[in-house]
């Protein structure tokens, strides 16, 4: 049986604390894009590590060692052992394609992995998503983060009627 | 002093305190809901705007208490790790960002914690992110002169227009506060008219 889920001002709230000790005590914000775009420099570099490293992005990830041995990364994976601790403790977790009533479990997958792969691009343009920008530039008030913010819910709210199957 | 401005963040207790602070981030992540695409786009169909209540709550929550640790000594705000303004590539990513929420419906985050509540759609979201910020480096590149296009010299809002932190903190707190009452009104407008 699911548990109902926390009321949003209080998940806000903790949330918000969360940021807040981050700031204070690794003297910088939440982030997820990074953690990701690391994993997949080190998977790309274990198939082809010569194309990686000569790539001067990619490539100074591994100037100084593993490209994982960063906090982005422990950030992502306690990221993920956070929400198993909280889903499980729920009964939320259930292996799932989640997905509308309309929606085949195709159309759903394609859209994930090219969902994905805009978002993937998109944050790595902009430094930063929905974590780093965002709620952590947010709480510092920069601009650009706002910039991001505001872009990234217009857009969302103007394709929104072309994926409403999806849901 | 903090761990960035010790240069620590890539040595083990940096390692292990980021795991703890992700520890909370996905749990909090989770009890909002945000375990589920379906509760996460619910927003841009004006369902259910857990997002930008919980958002905006961690928001506030977080810049009213740096400013308020700031103003009492205990955090030295200058020396954190904040992203730099750089407007145009910001709106440009803030853009295919937000297609790519909708269309994939989750962002990083809360894709992790879809994998760990089952969600086999933010396994593959997560795979095409990877992909998505592979595919960045060669436009690195050529894009290279438009990645600093915007540049601010000062990053903070409250500051370009020339208020101080606390009171950039404190505009932020009653935008939330209204945002609360707008967001409330029209779920239930949107309740109604589903009755109806």
């Amino acid at each position: 049986m699911q548990r109902p889920y926390w009321n949003p001002y209080l998940a806000g709230v903790g949330l918000g604390l969360t940021l807040l000790f981050s700031y204070a005590v690794l003297g910088t914000g939440l982030g997820a894009s990074g953690g990701i775009t690391r994993l997949a420099a080190s998977a790309a570099h274990a198939v082809a590590p010569a194309a990686v490293e000569q790539s001067p992005w990619l490539g100074s990830y591994f100037a100084d060692g593993s490209p994982l041995a960063y906090y982005l990364v422990t950030m992502l994976a306690g990221t993920l052992l956070g929400g198993l601790l909280s889903a499980a403790a729920a009964g939320r977790v259930r292996v799932t394609i989640e997905r509308g009533p309309t929606a085949g479990a195709g159309l759903r997958l394609g859209l994930a992995l090219v969902g994905g792969g805009l978002a993937g691009l998109g944050a790595r343009f902009a430094s930063g998503c929905t974590s780093g920008q965002a709620l952590s530039g947010g709480a510092m008030l920069q601009t650009g983060s706002f910039v991001f913010t505001g872009a990234c819910f217009a857009a969302a709210f103007a394709v929104a009627p072309l994926v409403k199957k999806e849901w | 002093m903090n761990l960035y401005a010790n240069d620590l963040l890539a040595q083990p207790i940096g390692l292990l305190l980021a795991m703890l602070v992700g520890l909370g981030f996905g749990f909090w992540l989770e009890r909002a809901g945000f375990g589920s695409s379906r509760k996460l786009t619910a927003i841009f169909y004006l369902h259910d705007f857990a997002v930008l209540k919980v958002m905006f709550a961690a928001m506030a929550t977080a810049a009213v208490g740096l400013q308020l640790l700031g103003g009492l000594g205990y955090v030295d705000l200058d020396a954190l790790y904040v992203p730099e303004s750089i407007l145009w590539p910001q709106l440009v990513g803030g853009l295919l960002f937000g297609v790519g929420f909708v269309a994939g419906g989750w962002c990083p985050g809360t894709a992790a914690v879809g994998v760990a509540s089952g969600k086999l759609d933010a396994v593959l979201f997560l795979i095409g992110a990877g992909a998505g910020s592979l595919a960045f480096a060669p436009l690195q590149t050529s894009f290279a002169d438009f990645l600093h296009a915007g540049t601010c010299s000062v990053g903070s809002l409250p500051a370009q227009l020339g208020v101080s932190g606390p009171v950039g903190a404190a505009a932020l707190l009653v935008v939330a506060l209204v945002a609360f009452v707008g967001a409330t009104k029209v779920e239930r407008w949107m309740q109604r008219r589903s009755q109806a």
